[in-house]
């Protein structure tokens, strides 16, 4: 195995190597693994295992669905519990891939005799596909990096795959969407985004109709999975137009191009929300453009192989002019005539930001939909973010048909991630990509120290420099463990349904108002008590309390929000009538004032009040909710339509109460309401039902109508005229007399 | 589609009101292409097969759009699965037709039985799908 040839140099044979090359590399994967599936366990070590945020309940709730009630029943599943009285057709309105996946491993493990529960599948997957994800990062690198034959024969250069595949493994950026419990659509889509990613590299190099399949078949389980698949829908068509302006055009690109798109196109419309859109709408467009372009392409590669130039400059000048006045007329005619939909307005906020803020309330309303501050770019990426353009530019060096890949997609995720908060996550890979890439490119030439040893020129400095680049490097890689590791405990792994907060001493405190209310709702309320909440809980009240809901975090139907909204923001005369209408029975309202909890409902009040301006502008308006000042108040001082509104009541309903001895303080605003105020306000139509610990969860009853047929609100007047009259207590606590349903 | 065919070239080129020896020198230039194209598959029977069956393709892809204007696309699913099925097998079979005569420069890692096992499996995959969007 290991001789000593003649010259004294020891030589250990090929085989070994390779061996040991290959052990190195598997270990490396089981290092990464590790690490990635590790740090994403903070949330679970930290609290427990549980579904977090809002959509994943969602997901979590349409899983059990799937594994109760099998395939069929799951695909035309109507949902009456969602939406009332509308109810959604959610079989048809979801994408299937996450459910499925999870409900086959759940499957899969039953009958292998590993029967776990299904919330514990739902809650690892992400962890598990994220070591997936860097695992494609390493194929997709490697392919990236090195031309077919050396992948081929094995003498490719792996030192920037398994940076980038480690990197992606931690890199916060992933990491907020895939830690343990935030079972949303993004923790599988990153994962298929770069198996698609890989296959069509390779497909693009060999020119193989096999691999072009294969990527149109992770194309569509990407399809099934997110919405965001759009992206590749888009990307794969630019990287091939690019390359046909660089004058790239091979046989090779058509064949690959043009089998994923038919296959890809053909196998997406099989998902029930996608449907017919790939042919309809005109996100869907630039696909099909650029399958006709490539048609007359391989035309024009015929003619351009047959004649002389001068003719053939003549022809194509001749066609293209009239394919160009064609194509364009036929585009306007299939808008004007309604055979292509016109784009969506989440696609327009893509482009101009402040179209959402300025058309839709609803989108602009949404968190992930802001803009990203700069500061984030930093924080989910660390160091990775400046060695990212150096990445490019050595892609620019060496310019493969795989590096204007990498280049067309840092261009275009780059702006994307500019855009939105939540598409930082599709910027990551290919950050991941570039910095490894950069990263490989230094080490190549400052761990190179033959000529140190052999003793070539001035020894000392090249040695110092050397040594100094290497160092630091070797500390910024540790120090973006270190980062990453810190921003993933820090930042990324509350449940946001069971909050953290510290005591005087130091000790952690749970709190854990949520599960307590929605766990009130489910034991005390009637099965099909209706309630009525802002839409960010809507999914958390269907998976935790199993109670009918009238908006969601499915966000279709901007009136039913609107409706809500205007229930919730205005006086309570106008809105029992709302919500007779509607057949409200419970009412949830976040107060944070309590806590100091700043994502409650009086916080998003001002959303509330704009979506619902957007629909009823001659009942309410934003300006009113404001002081004369401008100000936001909600103290004494607060604007009447603020105090006369429903949900400013119901937040602060007995709030004075709590502080006997002086004024009472909302701790997220740090307002002070007087005691004389707080005390005043009152509520007719509805009654208090549960309160939970920390007065984060509040829930209301709609009363009953007067038997009588007389309004409440007078009822309500009379009874306080009798009570000051007989000189009794004010306020009787009326407990609700339901008995407990177990 | 049918413009991508060689034997349909003619379409391609519309001399509209352009000088009067444009169109003349332009038909001439589609003439001798069509000469060394039939010069090419003269001698080859696999591709006058290959083309034999392209034509056939995009008879039955005129026909069923025809039919679709003509009696209406009420099955959308249906009429959907049968255009795309001669689209797609007609793009496959060009891809084929593209690595089996292509320089060997360009597809050297794809021998002509390679290539052919992975039309048939693109084909089984695609007619697969089809079946199951026709219903």
């Amino acid at each position: 195995m290991v001789t000593i040839n003649d010259q004294g140099y020891i030589t250990v044979n090929d085989r070994v190597l390779k061996l040991l090359k290959s052990l190195l590399i598997v270990l490396i994967f089981i290092s990464i693994t590790i690490a990635a599936v590790s740090s994403r366990l903070f949330s679970v070590i930290r609290f427990e295992s549980i579904i977090h945020e809002f959509d994943p309940w969602f997901n979590f709730r349409a899983t059990k669905y799937l594994v109760h009630n099998g395939f069929y029943k799951f695909l035309n599943w109507f949902d009456d519990k969602t939406w009332y009285p509308l109810g959604r057709v959610t079989g048809g309105t979801l994408y299937p891939g996450l459910m499925v996946t999870s409900a086959v491993i759940h499957n899969l493990l039953a009958k292998i005799g590993l029967p776990i529960d299904i919330r514990n599948i739902c809650v690892m997957l992400a962890p598990a596909f994220s070591s997936l994800t860097a695992i494609a990062m390493y194929f997709l690198t490697l392919e990236l990096t090195n031309d077919s034959e050396s992948i081929a024969n094995g003498t490719a250069k792996a030192t920037a795959a398994l940076f980038s595949a480690i990197f992606m493994g931690i890199t916060p950026g992933y990491i907020s969407r895939s830690v343990a419990g935030s079972y949303d659509n993004e923790a599988i889509a990153i994962t298929l985004l770069m198996i698609t990613f890989y296959f069509w590299i390779k497909a693009v190099k060999l020119g193989s109709v096999f691999y072009s399949s294969v990527t149109a078949l992770f194309y569509f389980y990407m399809v099934s999975a997110w919405g965001g698949y759009v992206f590749i829908t888009n990307l794969i068509p630019l990287h091939v137009f690019v390359l046909l302006l660089m004058g790239r055009f091979t046989h090779k690109i058509y064949v690959s191009y043009t089998t994923w798109y038919v296959l890809g196109t053909l196998m997406s419309m099989q998902i029930p929300f996608v449907g017919f859109l790939p042919i309809r709408s005109n996100d869907h467009m630039a696909p099909l453009g650029v399958f006709g372009l490539i048609q007359l392409v391989l035309i024009g590669d015929f003619f351009k192989s047959q004649l002389s130039r001068k003719v053939f400059i003549k022809l194509a000048i001749v066609s293209g002019v009239v394919v160009g006045i064609l194509g364009v007329v036929g585009l306007i005619l299939a808008t004007k005539i309604g055979l292509i939909a016109p784009w969506t307005g989440r696609f327009y906020s893509l482009w101009d930001t402040n179209y959402a803020k300025i058309h839709i309330p609803i989108i602009a309303s949404v968190s992930e939909h802001q803009p990203t501050p700069w500061a984030s770019f930093f924080f989910d990426l660390n160091f990775l973010i400046w060695l990212f353009p150096v990445g490019v530019w050595f892609c620019f060096q060496d310019l493969t048909d795989g590096a204007v890949f990498v280049i067309i997609y840092s261009v275009l995720a780059s702006y994307f991630a500019g855009v939105m908060v939540r598409l930082i996550l599709t910027l990551a890979p290919i950050v991941c990509v570039c910095g490894a890439i950069a990263i490989t490119k230094l080490f190549e030439v400052y761990s190179d120290f033959t000529d140190v040893v052999k003793g070539k020129s001035d020894n000392f400095f090249t040695l110092f420099s050397k040594l100094t680049v290497l160092g630091s490097f070797g500390f910024y890689l540790f120090f973006y463990v270190k980062h990453c590791t810190w921003v993933t405990e820090n930042a990324y792994s509350s449940p946001s349904v069971v909050l953290s907060s510290y005591a005087a001493d130091g000790s952690q405190i749970l709190i854990d108002d949520y599960r307590e209310a929605y766990y009130w709702l489910r034991m005390n309320t009637p099965e099909d008590a209706k309630v009525m909440a802002w839409w960010d809980y809507g999914y958390q009240i269907g998976g935790m309390a199993d109670r009918t809901t009238f908006v969601d975090n499915n966000t279709w139907n901007n009136t039913h929000i609107a409706t809500v909204g205007k229930a919730m923001a205005v006086s309570e005369e106008k809105s029992e009538v709302i919500m007779r209408q509607l057949g409200v029975d419970y009412i949830l309202v976040i107060f944070g004032g309590v806590l100091g909890y700043s994502g409650d409902d009086i916080n998003k009040f001002l959303w509330m009040v704009r979506i619902s301006e957007g629909i009823w502008p001659e009942e309410v308006s934003e300006r009113g909710y404001f002081t004369p000042r401008g100000e936001y108040k909600v103290d004494d001082n607060a604007a009447q339509a603020m105090k006369d509104s429903m949900l400013y009541k119901m937040s602060f309903y007995r709030f004075g109460e709590l502080f006997p001895s002086g004024d009472a303080i909302d701790r997220v605003r740090g307002q002070r309401l007087s005691r004389s105020y707080a005390e005043s306000i009152d509520l007719n139509i509805v009654e208090e039902v549960f309160t939970s610990e920390n007065w984060l969860v509040r829930l209301y009853k709609l009363k009953e109508p007067d038997n009588l047929g007389r309004s409440l609100l007078t009822l309500k007047d009379n009874e306080k005229k009798l009570a000051t009259k007989k000189g009794r207590r004010l306020r009787v606590n009326k407990k609700p007399s339901l008995d407990l349903r177990v | 589609m049918a413009k991508k065919l060689p034997t349909q070239q003619t379409a391609t080129v519309n001399p509209l009101s352009l000088t009067r020896t444009l169109p003349h020198e332009l038909s001439e230039a589609i003439s001798t292409s069509l000469a060394s194209y039939q010069k090419g598959i003269s001698g080859n029977r696999k591709l006058r097969l290959i083309d034999y069956f392209l034509t056939f393709l995009v008879f039955l892809g005129i026909l069923q759009f025809a039919f679709c204007l003509l009696v209406g696309t009420f099955p959308f699913n249906a009429f959907l699965g049968g255009f795309c099925s001669t689209v797609a097998q007609f793009v496959l079979t060009i891809s084929l037709r593209l690595q089996t005569t292509g320089t060997k420069e360009i597809f050297q890692n794809i021998s002509s039985q390679r290539a052919f096992a992975e039309y048939i499996f693109a084909s089984l995959l695609l007619h697969f799908i089809v079946y199951h969007f026709i219903n």
